[in-house]
């Protein structure tokens, strides 16, 4: 079990008001994402809990990757991972970031 | 005195030996062993017949029960090394020397066998290759092949698997070679001749029908929202823009989310008979939905899929079909339609370097090809002209003239990471590595990247034809290459110039949300959705039944 934070500080509000949401499912080759709006409005966190080691590297990369096509100000995201390929880590993390977009 | 007539006296020293096992053509399961042990001699060429679908698989078991002091030395030459017989054949010495084209389920015991000096391999050929090697330098001695009936005068009944057989039997039957077939039963009339009597010496009523091997039948519920993004780029950046109405699709999830979303995304688009009309394929029954949307006008089949018999029977207007009602397919003319008469494959693969050169060759794991080479590669003998093989010839090249070729549309579809994130994109192919340890005179490559016109994955799609220079192409290749260390060396300057010039064009560019790429596009979800769509006609086989 690995357990990592890849953090932003001058990110972009995240539109909507929502509070809290979550996508996808804990099993094989696939993630689920818990988002809450909970940080203040530049700071943006994904926590990243993931039972295989040793890619933490391109995690960083895809979640970096993430901040920087999506604005997500103010966004805390808590990843519980089941094996997911990077893309489907990517597209995850849009459809969380699109959810907190809607109203309550 | 000179002899020209060597081959014709050895068939006939050949049908005397067996003439004891037989009662006119026919011979009893029981004395099959014998019966090949008289017509088989050692150092024959035989194809035993198999590709990816049906398999003489009687016929295999008792050639590998043979006394290997007796016969020895066989060099196989066949389309698909598939049952554990036919590696048997290598591990126990009766053959030697391999000349195939696929492999699939076998990949990790041939490479095993090379390895360990069981199999010298000739090479690894796509169909049509093989084919027509059978007329030139690999003329099978004998024809070990499947039929569904046959009747006393060995007339057969090849049904809607027909496949390689016409061709096998052609090949071995007019060089004075002896064919036998294995049947699953003899009957008096047949429902339609598919093999003539006068070209097949035995006929063997097998102990249980012959195998047959379910490979085109994609589960929707296994389809990906990442494949059906991919298939919505595909339909929108490439069927839609080329105006491809004749093509090929592989085999892979991603083509099936294709067949998938015509009715529904595809419809959306407007593409209802602009695209897509003609296909040369197994029946997918994935596609099933679009022909009943009336997107299909005709398939013409290198084989067929278990379950669609029926379906097809009623659906004659779209598929061959003999005056029985069953589907007629016929490998080597299909492969032939996707040579000259496609203006598009699309397909997957397992592995692409920096200049697009791909194959399915990974390490320790020999897969074979089939047809992906053939129909994975511009027909440089095509003469008539289409609106899709005129654009892709127009990009192709830097100021087209009214003498322009056109080109075949070569698309690769691949997800950046495989299995076990394992990286698709690779800086060498592991079969470059692969070639030098077995010491093969060509690393086996199922499309050459110069073939390739098109790369789509998750990320987006790489126009190649566009491309001018290696590196170029390269930093294409690189730009759609995603998160794999491929992808993150990408010059991201030079991938942006590229997207600016339309030869990256990523989901946005297209007019796609990634976001809306949901299983909601797909017009069936399940096997049961797709049994529905027919009306009841396709009959999924029992491990496709999970309701």
């Amino acid at each position: 079990m690995e357990h990592f934070e890849v953090r932003a500080t001058l990110a972009r509000r995240a539109p909507g008001n929502r509070q809290q949401a979550v996508v996808g499912v804990n099993a094989s080759g696939n993630v689920e994402i818990l988002v809450e709006r909970t940080l203040s409005e530049t700071e943006t966190l994904v926590e990243v809990t993931t039972a295989i080691t040793g890619y933490r590297a391109l995690w960083q990369a895809v979640i970096e990757d993430f901040f920087s096509r999506c604005p997500t100000g103010g966004l805390r995201f808590a990843i519980n991972d089941g094996g997911a390929k990077p893309d489907v880590v990517s597209l995850r993390l849009m459809q969380s970031a699109q959810q907190m977009g809607g109203g309550q | 005195m000179a002899d020209w007539e060597k081959q014709r006296r050895g068939r006939n020293e050949r049908l005397a030996a067996a003439a004891g096992y037989a009662s006119g053509k026919v011979v009893l399961a029981k004395d099959v062993v014998p019966l090949l042990s008289a017509v088989v001699r050692t150092g024959d060429r035989v194809c035993l017949e198999g590709d990816n679908q049906k398999q003489a698989d009687f016929l295999a078991e008792a050639l590998a029960s043979v006394d290997k002091t007796r016969i020895h030395d066989l060099h196989i030459v066949q389309s698909g090394v598939v049952l554990q017989a036919h590696i048997d054949l290598f591990d126990k010495g009766i053959a030697r020397k391999l000349d195939f084209s696929y492999s699939g389920p076998q990949g990790h015991a041939i490479a095993r066998a090379l390895d360990a000096g069981k199999i010298e391999l000739g090479a690894v050929h796509t169909y049509i290759e093989l084919f027509a090697r059978y007329f030139m330098d690999l003329t099978p001695n004998v024809a070990l092949i499947a039929a569904v009936q046959a009747d006393r005068a060995g007339n057969l009944y090849t049904g809607p698997n027909t496949e390689d057989t016409p061709t096998i039997v052609e090949a071995t039957a007019f060089k004075s070679g002896i064919v036998v077939a294995q049947v699953n039963e003899i009957v008096d009339k047949l429902p339609r001749v598919d093999i003539p009597g006068g070209m097949i010496d035995f006929v063997i009523e097998a102990d249980r029908p012959f195998y047959v091997e379910p490979l085109f039948t994609r589960d929707p519920l296994s389809v990906t929202e990442i494949q059906i993004l991919m298939a919505m780029m595909a339909l929108k950046g490439i069927y839609a823009p080329y105006g491809v109405r004749r093509l090929n699709h592989g085999i892979g999830f991603p083509t099936a989310a294709i067949e998938l979303i015509l009715p529904t995304y595809g419809e959306q688009l407007g593409l209802r008979g602009k695209v897509a009309t003609h296909f040369a394929l197994n029946p997918h029954p994935t596609l099933i939905p679009a022909i009943e949307s009336g997107w299909v006008e005709q398939v013409h089949s290198f084989g067929s899929e278990v379950g669609m018999d029926e379906y097809m029977r009623r659906r004659s207007d779209i598929f061959f079909t003999g005056h029985d009602g069953t589907l007629r397919s016929n490998r080597l003319l299909c492969q032939t339609a996707g040579l000259y008469a496609c203006d598009m494959f699309i397909g997957s693969t397992l592995q692409i370097d920096l200049a697009g050169n791909s194959s399915t060759f990974t390490s320790g794991r020999i897969a074979g090809f089939g047809g992906a080479p053939n129909m994975g590669s511009d027909a440089r003998g095509r003469r008539h002209a289409s609106q899709a093989w005129l654009t892709a010839g127009k990009e192709a090249v830097e100021n087209p003239t009214s003498l322009t070729r056109g080109r075949k549309l070569v698309v690769q579809m691949i997800e950046t990471f495989g299995e076990k994130m394992v990286p698709n994109f690779v800086e060498e192919l592991d079969s470059v590595k692969m070639a030098a340890e077995l010491k093969l005179d060509l690393a086996p490559v199922m499309i050459y990247g110069d073939d390739v016109s098109h790369i789509v994955t998750e990320e987006g799609i790489a126009n190649l034809l566009m491309c001018h220079t290696a590196d170029e192409r390269e930093q294409a290749i690189r730009g759609v290459a995603g998160f794999t260390p491929v992808g993150l060396k990408r010059d991201r300057k030079a991938v942006e110039a590229l997207r600016a010039r339309g030869i990256i064009r990523r989901p946005e560019d297209l007019g796609i949300d990634p976001l809306s790429a949901t299983r909601q596009l797909l017009a069936a979800h399940t096997i049961e959705d797709l049994a529905t769509w027919s009306g009841g006609l396709y009959q999924p086989p029992a491990k496709f039944r999970n309701w």
